[in-house]
């Protein structure tokens, strides 16, 4: 017994092979999605993968925000569908209003790819029940556009909530407001964040971590016991 | 304007035509003439004049360049060979293997962004269009002194222009280098290197065969950016009335590359193309030219339908138009409908522009207009080909006597710590990571080396961990020194590179920097360099599959120290025995593998603390190369060997405070017999590299090397948190680290 985890390319996906391997990896049936397509091919949940959908223009998310495939997974996601936004991915999601808050470009003005460390902050929702509370992990970091931000108050309400998925430890390597790497919505099916988990499963490749499996394998345990 | 018809061009003789303007010599305009028995059309010349200019022609390299095929080892390994958009090799399991590099070196100068980024996007397109899968790129570099005001200018946009195009094509940057030196201070160079992988059967070429078959043009819109880019001037003299001064450099859009390339490869994938050819330097000129030349029969081109991006564009302009993301296909008529729905469902717009005919010319239309009427084999592949005169300089003698190995040494344990500080910390050996992490090396979850290791390597099949590795290295300083010797030392290093990861090197690519051919000097380090490489590839067994020549790299008389780059790729059976650079297990013993001498001409130290060029390069023993790389191939597969880096410029201090900063652990180091500290630390002797040794493997280990005849000194062990040489001084890593790593933020960020 398995769950079929779909990945959409959208034009300009670059990380979407890697998610789909990232899936297969943990156990799942993985399945590919096309932006032009409303189908969600009964997949139980759906990865939104990192890359410059639409070349990044007018705004990083903003065009692939309006693709027919967003449609179906922005009304599947308000009724619980798990939904994993990776860097691109979580652009996509602050667009499309399933999360809150925007990114803006990195303070230093560089892309910046690393290997960064992340604390688990918030281990209860659908993509990382699999961590412990506060655990440290080590996930490969890319990006030109990484800096997250929200106003104040959305902030705080944020923090109040434990929406606070994810934080940079270490270095802020893009100048996120309050160290953010990820969050979640508040029921928990919805995480979105910059740093690439799908890029640490396997020892042998990329920084020789699989730090990032525990996303695959949370939502997976999740589905099949469901 | 009246459009200028080969009928018009017959019934008009003496019309005066700017050949001239266009970069042409007064007997190359003449040739034409003779070949087509009348004066050109304009948009003939144009064809001409592009196709026949240095970058696209070869005019002055080729009869040097005739060595690399001449002198080719034998080699099984090769699919196809020179001519090609680029080389194939077979690297076992039904895979094969593209990769070249090239120069994009005068647009990075005018314009750093867009020039790296279409030298990215040029690249990219060569290796696609042999039928691959583009899985990394790399890029050698080479910049002004590091302190120069304008290379504060030109090497961040360079830097981002390669992130900026590479990181939104989705393809890992996994090495290359960063070089300094004042003599490319007016002309840097930037070099792209592209690797794709393929099966076999997906092979394809750059030919048009069959006659009624369509030729298809797709990708982006052409548009009047790049006109000239190859030959000398941009476009005014052609009209005056559309829009002028246009950039000579192309601007490119990654984003349309991307789709372009998943677009080719279903393509490909559904066999729906004859032959094919990516469109870059002379733009449509190169393209319908060399297919139509390389086919069998001839090509009917109806340019008026090409998509535009700029209506008021001329034929002249359409065909000499560098826009970038552009490719030409040759396709079946029964299979045209499919090949068109595939770019529709990319976004990618596509175009039958013409087709393959019974007859063996090249004919261009314009709204029903003859304006092109030319045999193909005559624009693309018999142009001019020029035997330069060449001389050794007179200066070279005064150079090689002024001997390094002379210059003031350290007199104290101090002044030898001093300058190893001094050493790593200096912008061509310190770290570059501040340049390589605006480079995503992680996508496509493939990488197992990248940067700053001794090769980049890329796993090409999940299930049976075959792998790929490539390395890039170049040293102007010796090249200009000896030019033969310092051709030979870039393909060791290259090499040895590749061996000290573990993989075993099967061929080679080069990129080929020069001054101006016109320079009876410069042409004698060219044909030296060649030379050199042609003997040098044919002692290791590892032909020449392609590359690039860039000439002209000068500012006023003065040109850039020869720079013949050369890159290495290998094949590794598993990934999993890759040996990565890093030392980090307490207690394995360090060995250095082969022969120290005294040997500091065009050395970083003699550089770093002298700022001295002078003498001879170090001594090339191409046979102990081999034998080195066959030591640390076999020392990886059997597990004897847990680390290795090669020893280049900076000597061996170098090579162990890298290894030890990236492992995170210290090194203590005892002078060999029959050395002083020196000489052990700095010396540039090629043909050597250092191991980390487990102790339970040390016999093994020095058996296999004591067997094969390869020396093998036991000079440390890992252990601590500082690099020590006994007696001499210790450096903790904390001190090294900071010298290493703050230079080039310092003058850059």
């Amino acid at each position: 017994m398995t769950a079929r985890i779909g990945v959409v390319t959208f034009p300009g996906t670059l990380d979407d092979q890697d998610a789909l391997r990232a899936a297969r990896l943990a156990g799942a049936e993985a399945v590919s999605l096309w932006h032009r397509d409303k189908d969600l091919k009964q997949v139980d949940a759906v990865v939104l993968a990192g890359g410059f959908s639409y070349g990044d223009y007018l705004r990083a998310g903003a065009i692939s925000r309006f693709s027919p495939v967003m449609e179906t997974i922005i009304e599947q996601a308000k009724a619980g569908m798990p939904v994993l936004g990776i860097c691109n991915g979580f652009q996509i999601l602050t667009e499309a209003h399933l999360l809150p808050g925007a990114m803006l470009r990195n303070n230093h003005l560089h892309f910046i790819c690393r290997d960064q460390k992340l604390r688990v902050e918030n281990a209860s929702t659908a993509w990382t029940s699999d961590y412990e509370q506060g655990e440290e992990i080590q996930v490969p970091l890319k990006n030109m556009d990484g800096r997250y931000v929200a106003d104040e108050r959305t902030l705080d309400a944020l923090e109040a909530e434990g929406r606070v998925a994810f934080r940079y430890l270490d270095m802020n390597p893009n100048g996120s407001l309050r160290d953010i790497a990820g969050i979640t919505n508040e029921a928990g099916n919805v995480v979105g964040l910059m740093p690439h988990p799908e890029h640490a499963v396997e020892p042998l490749v990329g920084t020789g971590r699989t730090d990032g499996l525990g996303f695959f394998t949370s939502i997976l345990k999740k589905l099949v016991t469901a | 304007m009246t459009l200028d018809t080969v009928k018009h061009a017959a019934e008009t003789p003496d019309v005066s035509q700017p050949w001239k303007e266009l970069g042409l010599k007064e007997d190359e305009y003449a040739r034409i003439r003779e070949i087509l028995g009348r004066r050109p059309t304009g948009a003939e010349l144009a064809m001409y004049s592009v196709m026949w200019s240095e970058h696209c022609s070869y005019k002055s390299s080729k009869v040097h360049l005739k060595q690399f095929g001449e002198k080719a080892p034998e080699s099984d390994a090769l699919l196809v060979g020179i001519g090609e958009n680029a080389g194939v090799v077979d690297v076992g399991q039904g895979y094969a293997v593209t990769f070249k590099v090239e120069s994009h070196n005068h647009p990075s100068y005018i314009e750093p962004y867009q020039g790296a980024a279409t030298g990215v996007g040029g690249i990219v397109r060569d290796i696609l269009a042999m039928g691959a899968r583009p899985v990394a790129v790399m890029d050698p570099l080479r910049f002004g002194a590091a302190d120069h005001p304008d290379t504060k200018r030109v090497l961040p946009g360079v830097v981002a222009g390669i992130g900026g195009y590479g990181n939104c094509l989705g393809l890992p940057n996994i090495g290359g280098e960063v070089v300094f030196d004042s003599c490319y201070q007016g002309n840097p160079l930037v070099n792209a290197l592209c690797v794709g992988v393929m099966k076999h059967e997906d092979i394809h070429l750059a030919k048009a065969s069959g006659a009624g078959n369509k030729v298809i043009l797709y990708g982006a819109r052409t548009g009047g950016d790049g006109i000239g880019g190859v030959s000398v001037l941009a476009s005014e003299t052609f009209d005056s009335t559309g829009p002028s001064r246009r950039p000579a450099v192309q601007v490119g859009d990654p984003f349309q590359e991307k789709l372009l390339i998943e677009c080719t490869l279903e393509i490909f994938r559904e066999n729906l193309v004859d032959g094919i050819q990516d469109l870059g330097g002379a733009g449509l000129s190169c393209a319908t030219s060399e297919l139509a030349s390389a086919g069998s029969g001839g090509m009917r081109v109806e340019l008026d339908r090409v998509h535009l991006r700029d209506a008021t564009l001329s034929p002249e302009e359409i065909l000499m138009s560098e826009s970038q993301e552009r490719m030409c296909a040759i396709v079946e008529p029964d299979k045209v409908d499919r090949f068109l729905e595939i770019c529709e469902k990319w976004d990618v717009i596509a175009t039958v522009i013409g087709e393959v005919t019974e007859g063996s010319q090249l004919e261009i239309f314009w709204h029903g207009e003859q304006i092109v009427d030319v045999p193909p084999r005559t624009v693309a592949h018999e142009g001019p080909v020029y035997h330069r005169p060449y001389e050794r300089p007179s200066w070279q003698d005064a150079l090689q006597a002024d001997d390094a190995n002379k210059l003031p040494r350290p007199a104290t344990s101090d002044e030898l710590k001093d300058q190893v500080l001094k050493l790593v910390a200096s912008p061509n050996q310190a770290s570059k990571s501040w340049i390589t992490d605006q480079y995503d090396r992680f996508v496509q979850g493939n990488t197992i080396l990248a940067q700053p290791e001794d090769s980049g390597m890329v796993r090409i099949d999940e299930e049976s961990n075959l792998g790929v590795a490539v390395a890039t290295d170049g040293n102007g300083r010796y090249a200009k020194l000896d030019p033969y010797a310092g051709a030979q030392l870039a393909l060791a290093e290259s090499y040895r590179n590749v061996a000290a990861s573990g993989a075993k090197p099967l061929a080679i690519s080069n990129c080929l920097n020069f001054g101006s051919p016109e320079d009876p000097a410069v042409m004698w380090q060219f044909a030296e360099a060649t030379r050199g490489l042609a003997d040098g590839c044919l002692e290791l067994g590892t032909p020449v599959t392609g590359g690039n020549v860039s000439l002209y790299n000068q500012t006023g008389e003065t040109a850039i120290h020869p720079t013949p780059v050369v890159a290495v790729l290998g094949v590794i059976d598993d990934v999993t025995r890759r040996t990565p650079m890093a030392f980090s297990q307490e207690g394995q013993l360090l060995y250095l593998l082969g022969e120290t001498r005294e040997e500091f001409g065009g050395s970083a130290w003699s550089q770093v603390v002298h700022d001295h060029l002078g003498g001879l390069p170090p001594v090339v023993d191409l046979e102990r190369e081999k034998l080195l790389g066959e030591i640390l191939i076999s020392g990886s597969r059997d597990g004897m060997i847990d680390a290795a880096h090669d020893l280049s410029d900076g000597g061996l201090i170098q090579a162990v405070t890298e290894s030890c900063l990236r492992g995170g652990k210290g090194a203590r180091l005892v002078v060999p017999d029959g050395l002083d500290a020196f000489t052990f630390l700095f010396s540039e002797s090629a043909g050597r590299a250092v191991v980390a040794v487990p102790r339970s493997e040390e016999l093994r280990f020095t058996d296999m090397c004591g067997a094969r005849g390869l020396p093998a000194t036991r000079i440390g062990v890992i252990d601590g948190d500082a690099v020590e040489l006994q007696g001499e001084f210790s450096l903790e890593l904390s001190e090294l680290r900071e010298a290493h790593e703050a230079t080039i933020p310092g003058l850059l960020a």
